[in-house]
């Protein structure tokens, strides 16, 4: 084999992993509350519009789930710019990239969960005399909120997954760290299984905690 | 006079903690139909699975003809082998209460699945031999329907054909209407009846009280896994005084009927 | 104008070439995952314990990591251990690892979800472990299975833009480079998101079909 393991560069680097994993981290937060905003108000608009608002959101949902998220980076970095008059850094452009990402998958989420709410319950709030928009707020969402809560960690675990998607415009999470240490140390091995392990922990991590979440909220039903 | 098609003896079985059967015995002859009725949990179903080894009992024995249908003979305690198991099996029909259809074939390949790979009967005869049991239940004219295509009456139905086109020796009902809407039950009972009147040998688990009382020669009120009362439908009418379970089970069916 | 249409018009003959590769590798990760994903995933269901555990443990260690993470370190870790491989084929095997976890999980889904009844009603006529497999299961669990697997294909194909990291010349890669000779990024990267999506949105609607045809199988 002919390869000595030695983990002693990486413990002296581990700061950029580290770093990076928060990175990381606070880049699926952000990108899941934008995303979920969107897709919880286009959600919405969408069961209570008729066609043509309908198909004008499905297109924005259909075009960002069957193009790659990579191209949809370097579209929004390098390619806005040249045609909008905005500037942004790597990481804010990567915040919005990413946002419109999870808005267009949450938006599905949300769809279902707000047609799955059941009937009886919209029934018996009409029949309390609460309006539409009250029954939105006081039926709808509540209960909606409670049913979407699994695709919403599997939705949160998948975007931080996806943030190393933003190494490749040398935003400084845990997978651009990853290849920082690779490129100056060349200990491929022990850079890739320490970054590994990092990625399995903290996910499993995230699922437990979310688990946990879920739990707490089906009791109150 | 020769043995009982069916002998259970001593049956016992738990779940983990749970002794759902405690000493079972159990005997149905040829030609005899036997219901077995009684409270939820109270092990009914348990003891019909035990039949066909859907359910591995843990003591006691089940004969069919004489030969064990779990474990060998005279070996003690050691568990048949898979393809002895489907042999015991295939003399026995099973008809759930969940219809279990194969959802991706005909109401005609259903029936004739066992046929053709377990009987080994060519093509031709096996068509035959479901038409001619799908005919007998009423259904000659949806053999190519799929189950998804039937309503709940006419699927239970076809589920009757398929036990029955293997020509068990004794045929297995576990609860087959308790899942049909109120108006396909008598569609099913009617057939069940039929069956019977043929000579058929069956042990039915049922909640439809009625239906128990008119068609069995014996009933069996089971509760707490162990055999309560037992006798012909007269016979069990008048334990009803003496037996208080019975009593209160029965009670709450007559005062449902009113 | 006119020189958007240029270099929309020089840009084509270089992304039909990329986008050759990117079908090409999107097909051999297909392939090759379903051939292993179905053998481990019969495995997973069927086998004896340490295989289940096995392949439980590599699947969940493979959907934990982003691709892109498995791509890089499927191409700088192999050397180490001895075997050489061209960028072109480490990344198509660091895809196919990927779609193969995938895979394992659509066959364990699509036996799973089939009611343990049937299982039972099969015993009930007499078959033997083999033909239960044979008649009964196996027809109800490709029907299961298809729907989503088809669907999973365009992570396949979306997923086939990372190997442009490697250097590999698909799709992605191919628009990449003509940006850097036209610098022209908005039409090149529409036109690409445009073709991958006529790709990707062909699969899930043909997914989308399956599943009603197959509806009646859930019944």
């Amino acid at each position: 084999m002919g390869y000595q393991l030695s983990f002693n560069q990486i413990w002296r680097n581990f700061d950029k992993l580290i770093d990076g994993v928060i990175l990381s981290l606070e880049l699926a937060v952000v990108a899941i509350l934008i995303g979920a905003l969107i897709g919880l108000v286009l959600a919405v608009i969408y069961v209570s519009s008729r066609w043509v608002v309908r198909a004008l959101i499905s297109t924005y949902v259909e075009f960002i789930r069957n193009v790659p998220l990579l191209l949809l980076v370097y579209l929004v970095f390098y390619g806005l710019p040249t045609v909008l008059p905005i500037a942004y850094d790597a990481v804010t452009s990567f915040i919005a990239t990413l946002a419109l990402y999870a808005g267009a998958y949450l938006v599905e989420v949300f769809r279902s969960g707000l047609d799955a709410v059941p009937k009886g319950l919209l029934d018996a709030g009409k029949a309390m005399g609460l309006t539409p928009w009250q029954r939105l707020v006081h039926v709808r969402l509540p209960t909606m909120t409670r049913i979407t809560l699994p695709a919403l960690s599997n939705t949160f675990i998948s975007l931080f997954k996806d943030t190393s998607i933003a190494s490749v415009i040398a935003v400084p999470e845990l997978a651009w760290g990853a290849q920082w240490i690779n490129n100056r140390t060349f200990r491929i091995v022990e850079v890739y299984a320490v970054t590994t392990l990092i990625y399995l922990v903290v996910g499993y991590a995230i699922l437990f905690g979310l688990r946990a979440l879920e739990r707490h909220f089906r009791v109150e039903r | 006079m020769s043995a009982p098609l069916l002998q259970i003896a001593r049956l016992t079985k738990s779940f983990g903690t749970n002794q759902v059967l405690k000493s079972v015995d159990l005997d149905v002859a040829a030609g005899e139909v036997v219901t077995v009725i009684g409270p939820s949990g109270g092990g009914k179903t348990t003891l019909l699975r035990c039949v066909n080894f859907l359910e591995e009992y843990d003591g006691g024995s089940i004969k069919i003809d004489g030969r064990e249908v779990g474990f060998v003979d005279n070996a003690g305690g050691k568990r048949r082998g898979e393809v002895d198991l489907a042999a015991m099996r295939a003399e026995t029909g099973m008809v759930f209460q969940s219809f279990n259809l194969f959802p991706h074939l005909t109401a005609e390949q259903n029936v004739m699945l066992g046929l053709r790979q377990v009987r080994k009967k060519p093509l031709k005869e096996a068509q035959d031999i479901a038409r001619h049991w799908l005919d007998r239940v009423g259904l000659s004219d949806k053999t190519k329907s799929l189950p998804s295509e039937l309503s709940g009456g006419q699927q239970q139905r076809v589920g009757i054909a398929r036990a029955v086109a293997m020509d068990p020796k004794i045929l297995l009902l576990d609860e087959i209407t308790s899942a049909l809407d109120p108006e396909l039950v008598n569609e099913v009972l009617d057939v069940v009846r039929q069956l019977a009147s043929d000579g058929m040998t069956m042990l039915i688990v049922t909640h439809e009280i009625a239906f128990a009382r008119d068609a069995s020669h014996r009933i069996i009120f089971m509760a707490d896994g162990s055999v309560s009362a037992h006798g012909s439908p007269d016979e069990l009418m008048e334990q009803v005084a003496t037996n208080e379970r019975l009593r209160n089970f029965l009670a709450r069916f007559s005062a449902s009927a009113h | 104008m006119q020189q958007l249409i240029d270099a929309i018009v020089y840009a084509i003959p270089y992304l039909m070439g990329g986008f050759g590769t990117t079908l090409l590798v999107s097909l051999i990760v297909v392939v090759l995952s379903l051939i292993a994903g179905v053998l481990m995933g019969v495995g997973l269901i069927y086998g004896p314990w340490p295989l289940r555990w096995a392949v439980r443990l590599l699947t969940d260690c493979i959907r934990g990591i982003p691709i892109l993470v498995l791509i890089f370190a499927v191409y700088y870790g192999l050397p180490p251990l001895g075997l050489n491989l061209s960028s072109f084929w480490a990344a198509v095997l660091a895809l196919t690892l990927f779609k193969t976890a995938q895979v394992v999980e659509y066959v364990r889904g699509a036996v799973s979800s089939i009611p343990r009844g049937q299982m039972e009603a099969a015993k009930s006529i007499g078959l033997i472990f083999s033909q239960r497999l044979r008649y009964v299961i196996f027809p109800q669990a490709i029907r299961r299975f298809l729907p989503p697997w088809l669907n999973g294909v365009t992570d396949a194909v979306k997923g086939s833009a990372l190997v442009s990291l490697l250097g590999v010349i698909d799709l992605m890669q191919a628009i990449n480079q003509v940006i850097g000779r036209t610098y022209e990024p908005m039409p090149l990267y529409l036109l690409g998101a445009l073709i991958y999506f006529a790709i990707n949105y062909t699969l899930s609607s043909m997914s989308k079909v399956l599943e009603k045809r197959y509806a009646f199988i859930k019944e």
